[in-house]
């Protein structure tokens, strides 16, 4: 049975997973936004993400609630350690945002460049972010007994850090140009599925490092499947996914395409959560003792009770109407007076 | 500079930055639902014309706030993570509720509000924009609900000792109704539906006076009048309700409010003064017995004074004392408005009105001062303390960050905060300017210069 710190732990995980497949492929559109000149063909592609980026970022902010709310030492630690990394976060979300929202408020030229390049900017920055933090999660940060973190901003970079940054960037950025391949239509299509093709290519590239990276110098990440060795099953089923995105695209299944990139997406970080568990700040100094894990971050039964009835109200509701919003939006997109 | 000042300017800094928008999203949803409901009842193209007018606006604000509010979410971990240890058991749950119940809702049906109008049926987009109000008033509920913890804890004991010490909720619903949560949440609401009203009655007043859209300013000033008239009223009854809270529960911010410094009957209420620190007596024109009527609907009682705490635990009075006075002032203002505003328009005169235009154009400044003063003098009030009477301001901060990377970060928020307020100015200004009918040209054939 398992306890409900532990159950949380998997909520934490099924919002993260949201957030990462969700938020990707807006991301992944921001960092392909600089790659055509055409104003049309850019109106066309933020249009593409319009009425859905702004409901997809909400599931970081839900990441953090429950975060705080579950693994409030964790949280803690998390926020703190990071801190100029997340500062650097923190501002590329704003200028992201508020580009978005500015750009189309001007017909003018030099308006909408500038705030091109601040919102592809802004995406990059996240991307980077969150993939270096990822790794540092998996290699471990220097923690004192009580949790606190002692290193220093230049030790959160290593090649295996930079690494998962790059391979954060090439992955949303074809997870983003195969969602532009089902929202756009015409000549432009044809260019958003070239860029599938080489950003496909590069991921895998990326991804084959990473894969042994982190099997060669990262091996407490397979802890969990020595025990269990049936969750193996779960980075063949991920390399099966992703192999079918190529499969897909070929046969101009573009819908499908993008529904194997967010099983390859979910899969990939579902492994990292598999990987980790039960920890979720891992340290590098003193592993077993310093660690913050589920078991010693757990906020008081009540409050995991309250937090469990919170989110079985709350999680199928917004799934339902996330679900009929994206149907509204479905299909190619079209710039009409209400567009950005 | 220590870590501990540096983190509170930096809160201070960026929460105030970030109350600028929510009020105006949350009165400006109001308000939007109001103008497209009418325009659903009586099919009237000006009502539509209203909506999205409003809602442009509403979009941008809203966009700053989200850009703003992600910042907020963090900042407890970043500069206050004791804090966030100590209270993450209590804080977070309905930080987290907060997140799904309100900004899912909130953010989800912006995109089908904005972008919809042709997807859908008129009845689903005006269901569409009511589940956005929803959503921008649930999520100030959860966060009062927060923020009333903070000020009046309840429903949780303390475990461990010393930096171990963390706040574990035992009765939920305790903590949710905590005694200051429901007042806090009208106050709060309130104020915004008044952020709302007199920025409609602002625009309204400034095309009258240019003589421009006049149709447009007329229809949307009466509703503004009418919905202003209603909101000032239930302002004032809570206003007392939440100072009775405050007697009763945080006396020595009361006390700090009114510059109460030695508790005697027949307390006096300063109407206009100053708290004179080292005479320790308030300095104007006050009136006699007051304050204690206020307070316990009895001219004698004496309201406790600040005499009855220690001074380690004072609040810092002439701050507490100016924001809270500041803050009454301006609903004066907004009464003396809305009378002026409401007696002209009545008497078919507004056109002509010319000093009540300029006064109603500028109006939009009374609530937006009286949001800021208002929580300045709420949490100002509750210093000391981070979690009244538990944990001290100076106990929360992050151990591992340094006075270096507060300022750094500060700085940084100071330089885009102030250049982000300059953008949201021009814009609003400018859709000001083209008034309800402008329409962008079209630029769909531009090719923009490569960047390397």
């Amino acid at each position: 049975m398992l306890s409900l710190a532990e159950v949380w732990y998997g909520v934490v995980c099924i919002a993260a997973i949201a957030y990462v497949v969700l938020d990707g492929f807006d991301l992944g559109v921001g960092m392909l936004h600089l790659f055509t000149r055409k104003d049309e063909e850019r109106r066309l592609m933020l249009n593409a993400i319009g009425p859905v980026w702004d409901g997809n970022e909400v599931w970081l902010v839900v990441v953090g609630g429950a975060l705080l709310a579950g693994f409030p030492p964790a949280y803690a630690t998390l926020c703190s350690a990071f801190y100029t990394p997340f500062m650097i976060f923190l501002a590329g979300i704003i200028f992201r945002a508020v580009a978005i929202e500015f750009r189309s408020k001007l017909s003018h030229k030099g308006w909408r460049q500038l705030w091109d390049i601040v919102f592809s900017l802004g995406s990059y920055i996240i991307t980077i972010v969150l993939g270096v933090l990822l790794g540092n999660l998996i290699t471990g940060i220097p923690l004192d007994k009580e949790g606190e973190f002692y290193g220093s901003f230049f030790g959160f970079f290593t090649p295996y850090t930079l690494l998962m940054g790059l391979m954060a960037v090439v992955l949303f950025m074809m997870h983003g140009s195969i969602y532009l391949n089902m929202k756009i239509e015409g000549a432009f299509h044809a260019t958003t599925r070239r860029w599938s093709t080489r950003t496909m290519i590069f991921f895998v590239i990326t991804y084959i490092s990473a894969t042994f990276a982190t099997l060669v110098a990262m091996p407490h990440m397979l802890d969990l499947m020595r025990e269990i060795p049936y969750l193996y099953l779960l980075g063949v089923v991920a390399m099966l996914s992703i192999a079918n995105i190529p499969r897909m695209l070929s046969k101009g299944q573009d819908g499908w395409a993008f529904t194997s990139s967010c099983c390859s997406i979910a899969l990939l970080f579902l492994l990292f959560g598999v990987g980790m568990y039960p920890v979720i700040i891992r340290s590098s100094v003193e592993t077993s003792l310093h660690s913050i894990t589920l078991y010693n971050s757990a906020a008081s039964t009540l409050t995991l009770k309250v937090l469990m009835i919170i989110a079985g109200i709350g999680l199928p509701l917004v799934i339902a109407y996330g679900f009929w919003i994206y149907r509204i939006f479905r299909g190619k997109v079209k710039l009409d007076k209400w567009s950005y | 500079m220590d870590v501990v000042f540096l983190a509170r300017i930096q809160f201070m800094f960026t929460i105030g930055f970030h109350y600028l928008f929510p009020p105006l999203s949350i009165g400006l949803a109001l308000m939007l639902v109001l103008m497209e409901g009418m325009y659903l009842v009586t099919k009237e193209e000006k009502y539509k014309v209203m909506t999205k007018f409003w809602m442009n606006i509403f979009a941008l604000s809203f966009a700053m706030g989200v850009a703003s509010g992600i910042v907020q979410v963090f900042s407890f971990g970043n500069n206050w993570s004791r804090y966030s240890k100590f209270v993450g058991d209590v804080f977070g749950g309905a930080l987290a509720a907060e997140g799904i119940f309100a900004f899912f809702l909130e953010a989800g049906f912006l995109g089908l509000m904005l972008f919809g109008w042709d997807k859908v049926k008129p009845k689903i987009h005006y269901l569409a924009t009511v589940l956005v109000a929803f959503g921008a008033h649930f999520s100030a509920i959860w966060i009062c609900i927060a923020n009333s913890w903070m000020q009046t804890p309840a429903g949780f004991k303390i475990l461990g000792e010393g930096h171990q010490a963390r706040a574990v909720i035992t009765d939920f619903w305790a903590m949710m109704f905590n005694p200051s949560s429901l007042v806090r949440i009208t106050h709060v609401l309130i104020g915004c539906w008044l952020t709302g009203v007199f920025i409609v009655l602002s625009v309204a007043g400034y095309y009258l006076l240019r003589k421009r859209h006049i149709e447009f300013a007329k229809s949307t000033m009466k509703l503004g009048l009418y919905v202003g008239a209603v909101m000032v009223v239930l302002q004032l009854i809570s206003a007392d309700s939440s100072a009775e809270v405050v007697a009763k529960h945080q006396p020595e911010k009361l006390a700090a409010m009114e510059g109460v410094f030695t508790t005697r009957p027949h307390t006096p209420m300063t109407l206009i003064g100053y708290p004179d620190m080292e005479k320790q007596e308030v300095k104007g024109l006050k009136i006699p017995s007051l304050l204690s009527f206020l307070t316990y609907k009895d001219f004698k009682t004496p309201v406790t004074g600040l005499d009855k705490f220690p001074k380690k635990n004072w609040p810092n009075v002439p701050l507490v004392f100016a924001t809270y006075h500041i803050m009454i002032y301006c609903w004066v203002a907004m009464v003396v408005s809305l009378l002026l505003g409401g007696y002209f328009f009545w008497k078919k005169k507004i056109e002509k009105a010319r000093a009540t235009l300029i006064l109603l154009t500028f109006s939009v400044f009374f609530p937006y001062i009286a949001n800021q003063v208002g929580w300045y003098t709420a949490e100002f009030g509750r210093q000391p303390w981070i979690v009244y009477h538990l944990l001290r301001t100076a106990e929360g901060v992050s151990k591992s960050v340094s006075a270096a990377q507060v300022l750094g970060s500060l700085i940084m928020f100071f330089v885009i905060y102030s250049l982000l307020f300059c953008l949201f100015i021009f814009l609003l200004n400018r859709k000001i300017h083209h008034g309800p009918e402008y329409e962008q040209e079209d630029m769909r054939s531009l090719e923009y210069r490569p960047l390397i």
